[in-house]
């Protein structure tokens, strides 16, 4: 079921003082009392997953390393203030999107009125489905073409489908960051699932 | 005579027009009257449904390229000229940590 799609997929940590690993506490508190090398650890176990959601977000990989290391030099600005309230992933995590967030505010991408600035002219938006019927996926999708259609999708669109879709996150939480209504942000999510499904039946199979 | 925007005679394009909204609802769709009567509208819910549930399984992690850290220790060091203990391979030679809850290669996408 849609509406179910993303809360099926792993949750999203959880933090837990008592079940977290004492050695990773170590070099959380380390880096935060300015232990260069501890940070440098930290940096070797998240690298991964920011650099991947920055490349996610903006779908551009000298875009997505210059997003990573400011992301990264925020968090070595900011660690003192990290106090546990969540896990420090998520919060790492939040950081990230904060900062590719002001990256595409700044690239003019207008973040308060979604709807303006998303939705591509009409003749350019995805398509309704009146009529005959449509070719239908038939329940499977090439991964390698649908990655595409993703990263070919506009900014704002793509914005939310990985939010959403792929990050799992709620709609409440990207009204949230992205300070918008909660209606917004499912009649964008839809729009940008309807464009990809166009995508998909144009591209070869 | 039935009511604008009865769920059992909606037209495809007043159904459709409620789909965001009944989709971030969480109700199950495909229990409503019109998608059990319309074929055009149920072949657009599958196609979505396996296209949010594909999406989960797209892009991977990759690595960052290895100068990346070069480079935020770089900065790092211009901001704070007094951080010791600083390597360029610092973060390539630190010990592996246990991903936790706080990990990140436990954490699939």
């Amino acid at each position: 079921m849609l509406a179910q799609a993303h809360t099926a997929a792993p949750a999203k940590p959880v933090y837990n003082p008592v079940l977290a690993n004492p050695a990773d506490a170590d070099v959380l508190a380390r880096a935060q009392s300015g232990d260069h090398h501890a940070f440098a650890q930290l940096y070797s176990l998240h690298k991964r997953r920011i650099y991947s959601l920055c490349l996610r977000m903006v779908g551009n990989v000298a875009e997505a390393e210059d997003l990573t290391q400011e992301a990264f030099l925020q968090l070595h600005r900011k660690i003192a203030t990290f106090r546990g309230d969540s896990a420090f992933s998520t919060w790492l995590h939040r950081l990230a999107i904060n900062v590719v967030l002001m990256h595409l505010r700044r690239k003019g991408l207008s973040l308060i009125s979604l709807d303006e600035a998303m939705d591509p002219a009409p003749d350019e938006g995805p398509g309704r489905s009146f009529g005959a019927p449509d070719l239908q996926l038939t329940g499977s999708i090439d991964r390698l073409a649908l990655q595409r259609a993703v990263e070919d999708l506009p900014a704002g669109y793509r914005l939310i489908f990985v939010l959403h879709d792929i990050e799992g996150y709620e709609h409440n939480e990207i009204a949230t960051m992205l300070d918008c209504s909660i209606g917004n942000s499912k009649s964008q999510l839809h729009k940008a699932r309807l464009k990809l499904r166009d995508a998909l039946r144009t591209y070869p199979r | 005579m039935t009511a604008p925007g009865d769920p059992r005679t909606m037209s495809c394009e007043e159904f459709q027009a409620l789909l965001p909204e009944l989709i971030g609802s969480g109700a199950d769709i495909n229990l409503h009257p019109h998608i059990q009567s319309c074929e055009l509208c149920r072949a657009l819910l599958a196609d979505l449904e396996t296209i949010a549930e594909a999406a989960r399984q797209l892009f991977p992690n990759v690595e960052p390229p290895d100068e990346l850290w070069e480079k935020i220790e770089s900065e790092i060091k211009a901001e704070a000229p007094g951080v010791d203990g600083a390597s360029a391979n610092a973060a390539e030679s630190a010990p592996a940590m246990h991903a936790g809850p706080a990990g990140d290669e436990e954490e699939p996408h």
